[in-house]
Parts: structure tokens; C-alpha cells; sequence
């Protein structure tokens, strides 16, 4: 039965070594052929920190946001019951599937120099205010892409929350910001680890939405992309690409020793789509 | 919307803001594809034109991301779902180890998994420069995902008992995989499929790096769209990425609704 079983693997795992493995080994190798600091380029040249720096916080300021407005669409979402609630839950989730291009030009439409907030700022006769093309936009279309997954994830687990539990903590006279602090909070903790650490990881490598923005606010993804291509520097892109990687392992890497494997493993099964794609 | 007094007003109030923030950009883009001028509104009357010049300047790019979703089906079927049932089965260390090898690729943002793929395959010029560059690199990125939500339909306790039954009745291993195992992870592998599929469609990070002039996809097209030409033709094929990619989306809906009301995960 062993041959068997490693027959069945063997397909999957030789596609795997060459087309991952292999490549990736051959990245990790890459920058000690120009020096062992290529590796710390990231914390030695001024430029590459300050990227890197832009899209640490830029990544932790989304996943702030977007959890507290997630939690409270899932809250809302979760336990009400009203007509077509089931179709706006797959509105809000539909962007899941989205290129990161398309949340970029969304964007755009909403306030670029032809947007929806252009016209209604000169309409009230303040002149054409735009926000697409600066570090607003770039944090709109991070929240836009964000937030499907985290109002998803909320929803299920608001939905599963004891409502005895809370029931209880009425009875007993909790205030409402109580019941929030005391059953709330506690009930979606798991789930607010687990989505943090997927929102966090997905916004450090998100690519498409800076791409089509063309950010003055440059991130290290587009940092990468800026070395790699138009200055063909393939030893410090691929320096960079390994900071980038090591981070957004790690941050999942450590969550999921941390959080319950049955939390995120259902959760990860069921809204499974892209963890860094976009 | 009927509010139980439980949730208070101000929750509602951003929820209804929240859903606007999401909505209100599809909706717009939708709008901008069919009206004939953006900036007069619908005003200016509505109109396909822009679509037809969508369908005349992309349209092949639209076909190779369908193709290339389909491959990357097949390909991820024939070498995933006997993985998912090894890896399901077996107890020993290697498949543990492979099983967190295989996140890897979700887990590392697309951009390193391409220049790897670059540095290790780019001096191969035929094959750098076809569609089974930008296949591969689907492939590995999306193979997770079905080797995922298959194995973890092999692990059901009711198979196991069900491919012992098939083997002391005489069947082949053969047999009991194609005749016992596969139809009763059926479902897993539709839900698989359909993932893979979108993922495919969808996908721009990697696909923009290993892309050549001559190997664009649907993502690679919208990039250049939005880039270079007017805001109604960027919009309208907005529009045509929404209509290919909803019926896969409410397929995997159905079949995961299929699969909880049977199996009741």
C-alpha cells in the first residue's frame, strides 16, 4: 500500500520540485553570488528600508481597519435575518475574486480625475478634489480588497456565536459596550487572529492595486518589480522578494501555531480563495 | 431591512456604509462600460460599442484566460486529486512535510514565486515565451488549493470502510479509486475545480511577470486597458471579466451548499 500511495504522490511532488522548489532554491541562492549584505540590502540602503517601512505600516493600519469594520458587518450580518441578506453577503464577498488591476481602477472611478467624488466636490463648489493616485487611495483600495474576506470570516463566526451567552450577560445588567467587551471580543478572538494574519500577509504582497494606481507611496512590491525590470538588478529583486516571502510565512507560520487548528483550517477551507493574490 | 432592538443603530450605520464602499465601484463600472460618454453620464445614452471594441482589441486574451482557467483544471486534477488521496492516507513524516511544503506557494506573495520561476526557466526562449509559462506558473500556485479541499473529503471515516468493502470484493486499486473513491469525493473535486478555475481567471501578480507581448491574459489585458486606453473601454471589459467569472462563483456557491447540506461540514 506504501508504493501505491507514493505512486499517487509522485506526479504532484516532481511538478512541485521543479516548478517551485528548484525555482525558489535558485532565488535563495541568487544574491550570495554578489556578496553576502545583498541579503540585508533591505536594511542597509536608505530606499529599500523606507519601502519596506511604507508597506509595514500601510499593511497593519488595513488589517486594523478592516478588522473592526469586518467584525462589525459580520456582527450585523451574522445574526439578523432580513430579506436579500443572502445576496448582499455574496456582493460583499464577490470582490474575493477580483485581480488586485480591477481594485485599482475601481479606485480610480471613485476618485480619480474623471471620478464620482471629483464630480461631487466641483457640484458643491469646492473644485475637483482627486485622492486616487496618493497614499488615500492606495489605503481605499487595500481596504476594498480586505474587507470581502474579513466580512466573510466575521459573518460565519458572529452566526456561530452562544447566544445564551449573551442573553446572560443582559440579564445581568451588561451595558451594551460590556456585552461587546465581556462576550463579544472574546467569542470572535480566534477568528480575529486568523483573519488578521491572512489580511496582513495578503496586503504586503499585493501587487495589481499599487501597479494601476501607479502610487507615489511606493510599497516593496512594486519596489521589486521597479528592480527587476527596469533595472534588471535580478540579485536585489531577489533579495527583496526573500525579506518579502520571509515575512508573510512567518506572520502565517506563527498564527497558525497559535490560533486553534480547527478555526483556521475551516475557515481556510471554506473562504480559500487567493491568500496573496491579489 | 427589519432590525431586531439587539443591534444598535450605529452597528447597522456602518454596515449600510461598509456595503456602499463595495458596491457602489462595481455598480459605477458596470454603468461607465454601456453608457457612450463617462463624464455626460447616462445621459449620453446607452451602448454595446464599447464591448464590441473590447471583444475586437482583447478578445483573444479573453479566450487564452478561459483556455489556461481549463488547463489548469485538468492539469491540477490529474496530478492533485491522487496526492490529496496519498496524502490523506498516509501517516508517515514525508507526507507531513509535503503537505507544509505545498502552502508555501499560497503563503509567499506571487511576485518571488515568479522571479523564480524567471531565473530558473527564463533562458528556455520557447519556452518563456509560450502560454505553458504562465500555465506552470498557475499551476503551482493553485495546486494547493485542490490538493486542499480534496484531501480533506478523502479523510472522511465512512471511505475508508467503503474501499475495504470494494477491495475484499476483488476490485483493483484501479477500480476502487476510479469506481469507489473519486465519485464519492465528487463533490470536493467540482468545489476544487471551480477554485482553481477562478484563481486562474483572476490571477495577475505572477501572470504580469511571466507574461510576453505574445502571451497576454484576461488580468494582463485589463492592466494595459486601464493604462492606455479610455475609461469606458477599460470599464466595459471590467465587465466582461464580471460575466465570466460569476457563473463559476455561483457554481462553487451551489456546490458548497451541496456539499454542507450531505456531508454536514
Amino acid at each position: 500500500m506504501q508504493r501505491v500511495l507514493a505512486f499517487c504522490a509522485a506526479p504532484a511532488v516532481a511538478f512541485f520540485a521543479a516548478f517551485w522548489l528548484l525555482p525558489v532554491v535558485q532565488l535563495l541562492t541568487l544574491p550570495s553570488k554578489k556578496g553576502w549584505d545583498t541579503y540585508f540590502a533591505v536594511l542597509t540602503n536608505s530606499r529599500y528600508l523606507q519601502s519596506l517601512i511604507n508597506t509595514v505600516s500601510l499593511s497593519l493600519v488595513v488589517t486594523m481597519v478592516t478588522l473592526l469594520l469586518g467584525a462589525i458587518v459580520g456582527i450585523v450580518l451574522g445574526r439578523q435575518t432580513f430579506k436579500g441578506r443572502q445576496l448582499l453577503l455574496s456582493l460583499l464577498t464577490l470582490p474575493l475574486s477580483f485581480p488586485g488591476v480591477i481594485i485599482g481602477f475601481f479606485i480610480i472611478l471613485l476618485a480619480g480625475r474623471q471620478g464620482l467624488v471629483a464630480d461631487l466636490t466641483e457640484w458643491l463648489g469646492w473644485g475637483r478634489t482627486t485622492f486616487a493616485y496618493g497614499l488615500t487611495g492606495l489605503f481605499l483600495g487595500y481596504l476594498y480588497f480586505s474587507l470581502p474576506r474579513a466580512i466573510a470570516t466575521y459573518t460565519a463566526a458572529a452566526g456561530a456565536m452562544d447566544a445564551q451567552l449573551e442573553e446572560a450577560a443582559r440579564t445581568l445588567g451588561a451595558s451594551r459596550w460590556q456585552v461587546a467587551r465581556d462576550v463579544w471580543i472574546p467569542e470572535l478572538a480566534p477568528t480575529t487572529i486568523a483573519c488578521g494574519a491572512i489580511i496582513f500577509a495578503t496586503s504586503m504582497g499585493a501587487f495589481g492595486t499599487a501597479f494601476t494606481l501607479a502610487s507615489k507611496f511606493e510599497v516593496l512590491p512594486i519596489t521589486i518589480y521597479n528592480e527587476f525590470t527596469n533595472y534588471a538588478n535580478f540579485a536585489l529583486a531577489a533579495s527583496l522578494s526573500i525579506t518579502l516571502g520571509l515575512i508573510t510565512w512567518l506572520v502565517l507560520f506563527v498564527t497558525r501555531r497559535f490560533t486553534s487548528a480547527k478555526t483556521s483550517t475551516k475557515t481556510s477551507a471554506k473562504y480559500g480563495v487567493a491568500t496573496t493574490g491579489v | 431591512m427589519r432590525v431586531s432592538p439587539k443591534t444598535p443603530a450605529l452597528l447597522v450605520a456602518v454596515t449600510c456604509l461598509v456595503s456602499v464602499f463595495m458596491l457602489a465601484p462595481i455598480g459605477l463600472s458596470v454603468l461607465a462600460g454601456l453608457v457612450n460618454n463617462y463624464s455626460m453620464g447616462i445621459k449620453s445614452g446607452l451602448t454595446l460599442r464599447w464591448l464590441t471594441e473590447v471583444l475586437a482589441v482583447y478578445g483573444s486574451t479573453i479566450n487564452w484566460s478561459l483556455l489556461l482557467g481549463l488547463l489548469c483544471v485538468v492539469g491540477n486534477l490529474l496530478i492533485g486529486v491522487p496526492c490529496a488521496y496519498a496524502l490523506a492516507r498516509s501517516q508517515s513524516r514525508a507526507a507531513r512535510l509535503f503537505e507544509e511544503l505545498l502552502t508555501l506557494p499560497v503563503a509567499v506573495p506571487g511576485l518571488a514565486t515568479a522571479l523564480a520561476l524567471i531565473l530558473t526557466y527564463g533562458h528556455m526562449r520557447d519556452f518563456r515565451q509560450s502560454f505553458a509559462f504562465i500555465l506552470v506558473g498557475h499551476m503551482v500556485f493553485t495546486l494547493p488549493f485542490m490538493v486542499r479541499t480534496v484531501s480533506s473529503a478523502f479523510q472522511r471515516n465512512d471511505l475508508a470502510a467503503m474501499e475495504e468493502a470494494a477491495r475484499t470484493l476483488g476490485a483493483s486499486f484501479t477500480q476502487r479509486f476510479l469506481g469507489v473513491l473519486v465519485p464519492a469525493v465528487l463533490p470536493a473535486i467540482v468545489a476544487g475545480s471551480l477554485m482553481v478555475f477562478t484563481l486562474s481567471v483572476g490571477e495577475f501578480n505572477l501572470t504580469w511577470m511571466l507574461h510576453t507581448p505574445l502571451t497576454r491574459t484576461l488580468p494582463v489585458g485589463l492592466a494595459d486597458s486601464y493604462a492606455s486606453m479610455r475609461i469606458e473601454i477599460g470599464s466595459a471589459y471590467t465587465l466582461v471579466f464580471l460575466i465570466v467569472i460569476l457563473p463559476v462563483l455561483w457554481g462553487l456557491q451551489a456546490i458548497g451548499k451541496l456539499i454542507e447540506k450531505h456531508h454536514g461540514t
